[in-house]
């Protein structure tokens, strides 16, 4: 049976994928799926509970919530593939020249890489934004390199073991095929590289105002949580969602590239 | 043993250093002068220029890395401008908040993670794994400050059972831990399954059971003791994402733990207390994994000899 008809068989996975298609069209189709204007203040109407005019909500401003997070979703989406594929580009570079050359050149990316490592999680990447300042691209080139260290250690771990077995002779090892390789790393990367994104535009430091980025919304929303929990509650829950498709997916793949493995979780 | 344990101490020196020194490199790119945010916006230029001469801002970054150093070597880790305090007293005041939070947080992780694990293995594709694993899907995809704030709406604000932030009762501590634990939990929970899974299949359960010993015991004895070390060896790691979640849930919770000293200070520019709390988040970290390489070391003893 064949990797994709394995993966269509998965429930949970083609729900992923699924989630991801949605994702990808309110991306690309928002100014003409949004009802209203994601910027357009109305004072009168701020924090309206949900129904009615607003869908989903008004926030503090008056901003319909529901627009937002579909433009938001452009936004995500952007800075997830592409903070991921930095991260992917760059750990392959990195990796492959540590996994080949050896010696000298090996020992001192994996200390740099260790130390890179030893920064708690979000650090790092609040470290490189503040140092490159807020901004999408900035936030986007923050979280790319944030995710180098890891990849370069799978790529590198790879190239290590492909080497490995040239020696021995065994050329049945290299039949993993390498897109599937590469599809089964970039995909793990998009998520981490989502949540830091979220996390660091919680944080401020990411796309800037009026322009709606999820997790800007859920930070400027926590002002009024106790009054009106849906303005940050709802951009946060789109936030779980994309995560949870690109999590399905990624699982999916998993499990129908490498059947061995489909008894685990 | 002890070779091992003093060559990686050893080894943690240089990436203690390297840490140090990439914090102070991404301080300096920082934009915003350091400086003028002390002295305000009246400031007069002469002012600015004196003060940063006496702070020693203007000397290259080599000669303010090395003095660094030499200072934290002789235990003296300098003054926090906004606080105009020791560092060191800053950071004594708050770590025990953080560990007391990613203790509680790790509890958590590995008693329920283990549990819903275990359960998950013995009854596989019950409705209960079923739960489960869905459960842990969302574990995973909730980002952590969303979890919290979450959390708070319905413990706080819909049922009021629990306070919404701040610190100083057990009451306090729930849902901050429970926010930093559910990923771990998620993952914890994961790896257990796979784990005992993996060894239920083994050749030596089906000898037990072939034996006649009872479900429990082959669980008890042959199953859970040899899963233990990648439970174990994730765990560990956990630690160390769970110190870097910490961050994130003292803001959301007003915890007055490390994380927000760190964040303050990255938001104050107080470079000199943000170099602190780094390297003791970063210490930790090293700790942590030497703690968890050596068990490694000790549970299996087919590892332990090696250097």
């Amino acid at each position: 049976m064949s990797a994709w008809a394995r993966f269509r068989r998965n429930r949970l996975a083609l729900l992923g994928l699924a989630l991801v298609v949605v994702l990808a069209l309110s991306a690309a189709l928002a100014p003409w799926l949004a009802p209203h204007d994601p910027a357009r203040q109305s004072l009168i109407e701020k924090r309206a509970t949900p129904g009615g005019k607003y869908l989903l909500g008004a926030d503090e401003f008056g901003r319909d919530i529901l627009s937002r997070v579909i433009y938001g979703s452009r936004v995500a989406l952007l800075v997830g593939l592409l903070s991921a594929a930095i991260a992917v580009l760059g750990g392959l570079l990195l990796g492959t020249v540590a996994g080949f050359t050896g010696g000298w050149l090996d020992a001192v990316l994996m200390r740099g890489i260790e130390i890179l490592l030893a920064f708690p999680y979000l650090l790092l990447a609040l470290a490189i934004v503040a140092a490159l300042g807020p901004g999408a691209l900035n936030t986007t080139i923050a979280v790319g390199i944030w995710g180098v260290p890891a990849v370069t250690r799978i790529v590198r771990g790879s190239v290590l073991a492909l080497r490995e077995t040239e020696y021995v002779g065994a050329a049945r090892a290299l039949g993993a095929p390498a897109p599937a390789l590469l599809g089964r790393h970039i995909l793990p990367n998009i998520i981490p590289g989502l949540i830091v994104y979220a996390t660091l535009s919680f944080l401020g430091l990411g796309v800037q105002p009026p322009t709606a980025s999820w997790g800007l919304m859920v930070s400027t929303g926590r002002d009024v949580l106790l009054i009106a929990p849906h303005v940050a509650t709802v951009p946060g829950l789109a936030i779980m969602v994309a995560v949870l498709a690109f999590n399905l997916v990624g699982d999916g793949l998993r499990d129908a590239l490498d059947p061995r493995l489909r008894g685990h979780a | 043993m002890l070779t091992f344990v003093v060559r990686r101490l050893l080894l943690a020196v240089p990436v203690l250093l390297g840490v140090v020194f990439v914090v102070m490199l991404t301080v300096d790119l920082l934009p915003g002068d350091a400086v003028a945010l002390m002295l305000g916006e009246h400031a007069t230029p002469d002012a600015v220029a004196r003060l940063r001469d006496h702070l020693g801002l203007d000397k290259p970054f080599l000669v303010r890395y090395l003095d660094y150093v030499s200072r934290v070597a002789r235990g003296d880790l300098g003054r926090s401008i906004q606080q105009n305090r020791p560092v060191a007293a800053e950071l004594a005041d708050a770590w025990p908040a953080t560990l007391e939070l990613t203790l509680a947080a790790l509890l958590v992780a590995a008693v329920a993670g283990i549990a819903a694990g275990v359960a998950s293995a013995v009854w596989p594709n019950s409705f209960f794994d079923a739960v489960a694993r869905l459960g842990s899907l969302f574990g995973l995809s909730m980002p952590i400050f969303w979890t919290g704030l979450v959390l708070i709406v319905v413990f706080s604000l819909w049922l009021n059972w629990l306070p919404v932030g701040g610190a100083g009762s057990l009451a306090h501590l729930v849902l901050p831990a429970v926010t930093l634990a559910l990923p771990s939990v998620a993952m914890v929970s994961r790896m257990t399954r796979s784990a005992v899974l993996d060894v239920l299949r083994e050749d030596y359960v089906r000898t037990a059971r072939a034996k006649g010993l009872g479900e429990v015991w082959v669980l008890g004895r042959h199953t859970l003791r040899n899963a233990f070390i990648p439970i174990l060896t994730l765990l560990g790691l956990q630690s160390g994402q769970l110190m870097g979640g910490a961050v994130l849930t003292e803001t959301v919770f007003a915890w007055p733990g490390l994380g927000r000293l760190m964040v303050k200070a990255i938001f104050a520019r107080d470079y000199v207390l943000l170099q602190g709390a780094v390297l003791v988040f970063a210490l930790a970290f090293v700790v942590v994994n030497l703690l968890v390489d050596l068990s490694y070391g000790l549970l299996d003893p087919r590892v332990g000899r090696q250097g």
